[in-house]
Parts: C-alpha cells; structure tokens; sequence
C-alpha cells in the first residue's frame, strides 16, 4: 500500500508540471489549431535562465533564502520566455496563417531545432546541475515520503492554474481569448485585437513553461539542452488527453498522464512476471494516449464535434 | 404500374435532444422527378444525407431497388446506385474538372494497388475507359471545354455542373440534388432545368430539394414538404400547392 | 500522366540524366578530398528520397500527418538485420536464416507492410493533428522496444544494436567487398549507390503509377475532402489504409538496404528526428509532387554533409580559431533554413503546378466565387 501511495505522490508531482506545460500547447491550438513544437524548449530555456541567474547570485555573494533566489531567477527567466513565446509567432507563425496547414508545423520544427542548438552553444552540451538552494526536507505520512520542495511544486501548480482560469474566466481579456479561440473571425469583428489576444496567449503559454521548466529542473536537480523535448511531447500528449483546446482538459490529461506513468512504471515488472521493467516507463504515455484517441477520438474532455455535410 | 425505386419508412434521426427526422415515410418511383420542399430547418438536408448513407438513421426502413440499405455505409449506398450533390458545393478543389468525374467512377471500377503498379492491359483498358466516361460526361452536362481546368477555377454554375457530372459517373438510378439552383440567375435556372429533365429522360429518376418553388412546380412530378422533421403533405405540385398545412408551415398562419 | 506523356519529348535529357546519374559517383569518389565520405551522403541521400516519397503517399496524397514515418525504417532495417547476422543466429532455425537477399527485402516490405496496417486500422479514423500525435507515440513505442527488448530475451540487443550485418549477395557476387570489372575498382560504396539507386528508380515508378491510378485519385479525394470523397462511394477507411501501408511499405524497403548499407544498426537512427526530418523533406520539397519531394529529401540530407565541411574551415577563416562546436552551428543553420524557406514559400521549393494554384492569392476560392456569384445573381434578379 505504502508503494502505491509513494506512486501516486510521485505521479501528481510529475502530473502537476505536465499540466502547466498542457496549457501551453492547448492555448494555442485553442485558437490556432497549430501544434506549437517549439513549447518544449521555452520550457527548457525557463529552467537554463534560472539556473543561470541563482548560480550568478550565489557567485556574488548574494546570501537570500532559497526561495528568494528561486523567485529573482524566476523574475528573470519568464520575461525572457514571453518575449521568445512572442517572437516565435511574430516571426515563424504568424506570416503563416493563411498557408497550409502544414507550413507552420515545419517552421515549429525549424525553430525547435535552432533553440536547441542555440542553448547548446550558451549552455554547453553536459548536464547543468541546479544549486542547492532549496530546503528538501523530507515528511512522512502513511509509510510514504513526499519532500517540501515537492508540496512546494504541487501547491505552486495549483495557484499558478487557479490565476489562469481566474484570468480567462473572470477577466475581459480573458473572455476576449474565449471568444477568439471560438471564432477569431467573428471576434475580430467584435472589436478584439485577434493579433494582441495571440500574442498574448504565446506568452502566458510562455510563462507557464518557464516555471514548469523550473520545477522539473528543481524536482530532478538537473536540466539539459535536450530536456524539452521529452516532456514537451508528453505534455502535448497530456493536452490530446484531455482534448486539445479545453484547458480544464490539459489539467486533468496532465495529472492523469502523470499518475498513470509513475503507477504504471511502478507497477509493471510485477505485472508481466518481470518481462518489462520500468524502463518502459514512457511507453505508457503514448499507449494510453493511443487506447484514448480510439475509444475517444475527442479526447477525455473534448467536446464530440459532429461532422456536418 | 410504376415501379418503387426507393422506400422509406419511420425513418427518425436525433441530434441530442433535436428530433430532425420524426417518422418520416416516403416511395419514389422509377423515372420520377421528386421534390423535397419545407422551410429552413425542416431537416430536408438531414433527410438527404439519410438517403445517401452519410447520416445513420436512429431507426426505421429503408429499401432501395428491392436492396436493404438501413444504416448502410456511404460506398455501398452509392454501389447500390444513389449519388448526391452537396447544398454547399464540395468538389475537389485542386483536381481538374476531369479527375473530379473520374473520382466518380471509384465505385464502378476496380484496379487494384497491383493493378496501379503493373498495369496490365485491363488496367490500361479500364483506365482509359473512366477518362473517356469522364469526358462524355462533361460533354453531357456541358462544360467539356473545362476539362483540364481546376474545379475551384470554374464559374459557380458550372461548379454545379460539374458536381451533377461527378455524380452521374457513379451511374446513380437515383440521382439526388441539393438546392442545385441555389445562388443561380434565372438564365442559369433555366438552363439547369433542361439538364434536369435531359437526365430523367435518360432514365435517371431525381431526388431534388429546392426553395426555388416556381422551379419545383414546373419541374417536378411529386413533392413530399418536411416542417418540423415530418412529412406533413405529399402530392401532386398543384396539390401540395393548396394544401392548408403547407401554407401553414409557410407562412405560419392557418388561411381562413 | 504528364509525366509520361512527356516523356518521349524529353527522352534525351531523360538519357543524359540516367548517364549523369551512372557515372556520378566517379565524379565524387575522384573530384573530391572526401570523396568516400560524400558518396556515403549520397547513398544516404538515395534512401531518404525513398523515405521521402514513402511518407509522401500518405501525406502528400492522402493528407494524413504521419508523426511517426521512421518506425517502418526501423521494423525493414531490424527485419533484415536480424534474418541477416548472427545475432539470432541460435533461436531460429537455419532455413530462416541469411535468405536471397531479394527474399530478404521482400520480407522486410511484407513485415512493414503489415506493422503498416496494425498501426492505421485502429487509428484512421482519427482526424489531422490526432492522429499525427498517435503515430508520433507509435513511433516512440517502437523504438523504446528497440531499446530495451535486449532482455528477457535479447531480440534486439538494447542500445548497442545489431552488428555485423551480411552485405547483399547476389549473383554471385558479394556487396561488402570490392569488385573489378572492367579494369574498374568499384568499391562497396560504389556498389551500393548502384543498388540503392536501382530500388529508388522502382519506387519512383511506382509513385508516379499509383499517381496516376484509381487509387491515387482516390487519395487525392480525400485529401481534398474526405465528405464527398465518401459521397462518391470510396471507401476512405480501406482506401487510408492503403495509403498507410503503401507508405509502410516503401520504409520497410529503404530500412532494409539501410541495414545492409550500414552492417550495423541501433535504436540511434530511427529517433523522432528522423521522422521529422523526413517530413519536413516531403514539405520543405513540396507536397505530393514527385519531383519536389526528390528534390526535398536531397536538400535535406545533403546540406548537413556539406555544412559540416564548411563550417569549420569558414570558421577558422572569419575568427580564427574554433568558437563554437561545428556539430551545433550546423544544426543550427539548418533549422534556421527550414524556418526561411518555409516563410519564403510555404508551398515548397518545387510545388505541383496545382498546389501553386492553389496558393496564388489571385486564385479565388470557392467560397469567394460563391459569394461574388450570390451577389451577380442578386444583380440579375433586380
């Protein structure tokens, strides 16, 4: 019982972060029906800025609590990753728009591949450790342990979700966003921005990504040039879950997604006699995403769009 | 004696709570003009795309040429002989006016992916039988000389043209046309009517859904009028024409 | 069709393209420094046009977003690697082992063909962006058993892969090893540029027939609109799944030779990149047209080659000294490339004549027409 407790904490962890990194990808295929390849890396460039920035600190002798340094590297990575979320759109999506469909996904790759490469040249090609800033201080509870800086990660995933939908909901920016994301025609038509409310959703994607970035780097204690890829995919995956384009969707898939990897992994070399072990691990992501699409083409929380002749 | 071409019986579709089609039942027979009139919304389209195997019905009968095709797939509908056009035109934009009848001829030939590759002399021969079909058939309708032209190039009317020819290709009995004049001049209207009657009399009966009511009158053999998702007369035009509860439907006032 | 049609007319640059093509790896092997090297690129250069124009069935014609292309690579290339080495050499038994090398291919197309097929028939259903993110896992399902199917049973043998793989033999004459004939010394690369451009030649003809065919119509239909592609009685769920297991089935083929080229294979070469880097061939060169998507594969394989050449003597030229890893910058360009020619012609560098049309913003779309024609026949009526 204890495993399984450990494993669902694990899972809700990891769950929490994949669902920050969601509502990035889902935002903006709300509105664009684009798969914004290029996510995964805002959120890798977030945990390298960061981890630049405190190590800059404590080089100087900035003697702050963790948390503060955390805080001032945050202030400085989620500027940086808005304006690249702007730029990105400005520059490789948005002259695209009227073009096939297909256009903009390549220029997605295209700038994936020169972020990548770009953080290689600023960062190196090995593994960054990140400072030991944070207090891990370990609880038990039921025979299974979570860490302060895990609660930390969940309970900061849980207000930064909570601002968003506070923000789309409650909001007249955030209604402008809803009523783009229905029809960016009629909503233009309306007196919206299309242009600006686009922008916009980029770089709150942005932000988002920037601290999600930050958490997983924190919660594994390392970050990479390459780490954006892996969880940028399974983070889309976690938005196709859930139903791309429905926000409370990206949550849900995120969690979800998270529960099922660390459950499954867990659990799978008891499961087949020891036949696969838990290095797969990220197999579970995409067959569940698989076995979902089939039985839900929608999504677990997508509308069902019946298709009119 | 007529023959029944196609039958229909408590047919009902629901979309959630709307009830679009609500124990619909109707008979065409061979060689007829049939028309299907009723105001916005009546569910003549979803009617329609019940006929043609796009929507499945909830229930019901449905019979074809003495054929079952209740909840039928849309490639056996057509193989049983029923093809449609669209309310809002949907050719292939990107293929020449050629291709899109030829695409028509899918369900009546048969090469295979070994076929494609090999080409065998009935492969060659098949080939070149759907181009020639194609061509007539754009002859037919009379717009030969687009023939190598893109279908999104094409004016509007002869967009419906070639979506009738597109049709014809899967040698329908039953050809079924959705408001074909929509958007039409008179001159065009007119012209369209002459193909209409030059199909039937060529031993195709027609299905066709139309607000334009002078057309129908003038044209058509029977008309069913839908109101609600239910037939609510059928007849003879000059009938239905003096039927209280169409006039009702219409204008939504009972005449004294 | 007009391709062939035309063929006749051009049938003397079609022979002095055939002749340029016999005698290119001559000009390479002895006009360059690196001339081995290159020749490698260009044999790889071969395989990818065979990739390219494999996805381009499925994407190019068909309009479905295969994420996950690069898995059919992969199933050919361990299908003949494992029936090819060693390595299972204990398991099966002896007639299953080192078949014809034509039997060899034949079975690995078979094998991809039928991956192919268990892949698109729950799947194709599915619509544009979905169905692109479940091949994607698909492809990423595939290699993770790559990676670690070493144990219990090592079918696979993990990251280190399969070694020593058999060259082709046929004819009595065996690919890996040098061979003389008229006084030429054709080295193993030369040789295999001749093979792989044999079986690229095929798959050409093949694309340009089933093109040109019931079925190509067929996919362009429903590519163009999958509603009244159903309408006009296709049957889109055979007919998709026919374009998917084509498209398998031609990545099946070029793993293979790719196995036999390379006498060594790991779960390295068939990551997501690959899958993209084929994609963006059959994009960057233009959708579903042949000549573009040669072109495509072409660009794409060779410019990596030829930066790595480049970048560091340019470097060494214009700072000095080395300031940043070849290997990076390169990338870098190239992904930075893909960006430009992407926003420079979204259709392609060599787009059919038909999808330029399609593009032209002069061209009206058919929504366009029908409102001007609304608004002409409004005209009439008053």
């Amino acid at each position: 019982m204890d495993i399984f407790l450990q494993q669902i904490i694990n899972g809700l962890v990891v769950g929490s972060v994949y669902a920050l990194i969601a509502l990035g990808y889902t935002m903006v295929y709300g509105i664009l029906q684009l798969i914004n390849f290029a996510h995964g890396e805002i959120v890798m460039i977030g945990a390298m800025v960061t981890i630049t920035c405190i190590n800059f600190l404590i080089g100087h002798n900035v003697n702050l609590p963790g948390p503060l340094l955390l805080a001032l590297g945050l202030a400085m990575a989620i500027p940086v990753t808005m304006l690249l979320g702007y730029l990105i759109e400005r520059i490789a999506y948005r002259p695209l728009r009227k073009a096939p469909r297909l256009a903009p996904l390549i220029t997605a790759i295209g700038v994936s591949i020169v972020l990548q490469q770009a953080a290689m040249m600023i960062w190196g090609r090995n593994y960054r450790a990140f400072p030991a800033i944070l207090p891990s201080d370990v609880v038990e509870f039921g025979g299974a342990s979570i860490t302060t800086l895990q609660i930390a990660i969940i309970a900061l995933s849980i207000v930064l979700l909570i601002g968003l939908f506070l923000l789309i909901e409650r909001t007249k920016m955030g209604r402008a966003m809803r009523a783009t994301a229905q029809s960016p025609d009629v909503a233009r038509l309306m007196g919206v921005n299309v242009n600006n409310i686009i922008s916009l959703t980029f770089m709150i994607g942005s932000a988002l990504g920037a601290v999600a970035g930050v958490l997983v780097a924190a919660n594994y204690d390392q970050a990479h040039a390459y780490m954006g890829f892996m969880i940028g995919l399974k983070a889309f995956t976690a938005a196709v879950l859930g139903g791309i384009g429905n926000l409370g969707g990206a949550v849900l898939g995120g969690i979800l997604l998270g529960l099922i990897e660390s459950i499954g992994s867990g659990y799978l070399g008891d499961l087949t006699g020891g036949f696969l072990g838990s290095q797969y691990k990220d197999i579970f992501a995409f067959l569940v995403l698989i076995l979902v699409l089939i039985f839900r083409p929608s999504g677990l929380m997508g509308e069902r769009v019946a298709e009119r002749a | 004696m007529t023959k029944v071409l196609l039958e229909i019986s408590g047919i009902h579709k629901r979309f959630g709570g709307l009830h679009a089609l609500n124990d619909v039942a109707l008979t065409i027979n061979q060689g007829e003009i049939y028309g299907l009139i009723g105001p916005n919304g009546a569910g003549k389209t979803t009617l329609f795309n019940v006929l043609t195997g796009l929507y499945q019905p909830d229930e019901g009968k449905f019979t074809f040429n003495g054929k079952d095709l209740f909840c039928q797939k849309p490639y056996i509908v057509v193989g049983s002989g029923i093809a449609r056009t669209f309310q809002n035109i949907r050719l292939f934009a990107n293929m020449s006016a050629l291709e899109n009848v030829m695409v028509g001829r899918h369900v009546r030939t048969k090469a295979s992916v070994f076929g494609a590759i090999f080409r065998p002399p009935q492969v060659k021969n098949e080939e070149a039988a759907i181009r020639a079909r194609a061509m007539e058939l754009l002859e037919y309708v009379g717009i030969p000389h687009h023939a190598e032209e893109l279908a999104c190039n094409l004016s509007y009317g002869d967009q419906r043209r070639l979506e009738i020819a597109r049709a014809l290709a899967t040698d329908p009995q039953l050809l079924a046309l959705d408001e074909p004049a929509a958007g039409m001049n008179p001159k065009e209207t007119e012209d369209l009517k002459e193909l209409m009657q030059k199909i039937r009399n060529d031993g195709v009966t027609i299905l066709l859904i139309e607000h334009d009511v002078k057309l129908m009158m003038g044209l058509c053999d029977r008309i069913a009028v839908l109101d609600y998702g239910k037939k609510i007369a059928e007849g003879r035009p000059e009938e239905v024409k003096s039927n209280p509860r169409v006039i009702e439907a219409y204008l939504g006032v009972a005449p004294e | 069709m007009n391709l062939i049609n035309s063929l006749p007319r051009k049938k003397g640059t079609l022979i002095a393209f055939c002749l340029l093509l016999l005698v290119l790896p001559w000009m390479i092997s002895s006009g360059f420094q690196s001339g081995s090297s290159y020749l490698r690129a260009l044999d790889m250069a071969l395989l990818f046009i065979m990739l390219a124009l494999g996805l381009n069935i499925v994407v190019g014609y068909a309009g479905l977003l295969d994420f996950g292309y690069i898995a059919f690579y992969a199933v050919g290339a361990y299908t003949y690697a494992l029936l090819n080495s060693p390595h299972l050499q204990a398991m099966l038994p002896s007639w299953m082992m080192y078949p014809p090398f034509v039997v060899s291919i034949v079975i690995c197309a078979i094998v991809a063909c039928v991956f192919g097929i268990m892949l698109g028939a729950p799947t194709l259903k599915l619509r544009g962006d979905y169905l692109a993110i479940v091949t994607l896992g698909f492809g990423q399902i595939v290699r993770i058993f790559m990676t670690n199917l070493d144990r219990p049973i090592n079918l696979t043998n993990g990251p280190q892969g399969i070694n020593n793989i058999l060259p082709p033999q046929f004819l009595g004459y065996n690919l890996g090893k040098p061979i003389e004939w008229f006084g030429l010394q054709f080295e193993p690369v030369h040789l295999f540029y001749y093979l792989i451009l044999f079986f690229c030649a095929l798959i050409i003809v093949v694309s340009i027939r089933l093109q040109n065919s019931r079925l190509g119509r067929a996919w362009v239909a429903i590519r163009e609109d999958e509603i009244a592609a159903n309408a006009m009685g296709i049957n889109t769920r055979n007919v998709k799944l026919l374009a998917f297991a084509m498209g398998a089935t031609f990545g099946g083929v070029s793993g293979a030779l790719f196995a036999s080229l390379q006498g060594f294979i790991s779960p390295e070469s068939f990551i997501l990149m690959e899958s993209i880097m084929v994609l963006s061939m059959v994009v960057l060169g233009g959708m579903g047209h042949i000549p573009g998507v040669i072109l495509g594969a072409i660009i794409v394989s060779i410019t990596p080659e030829v930066l790595r050449d480049v970048i560091n003597p340019l470097q060494m030229a214009v700072v000095g000294r080395k300031v940043v890893d070849p290997e990076t910058l390169r990338m870098l360009i190239f992904g930075a490339a893909m960006i430009i020619v992407m926003l420079v012609r979204p259709e392609g560098l060599w787009p059919s004549k038909r999808r330029r049309a399609e593009l032209r913003p002069a061209t009206k779309g058919i929504a366009l027409q029908e409102k001007d024609d609304l608004q002409d026949a409004e005209r009439n009526h008053d």
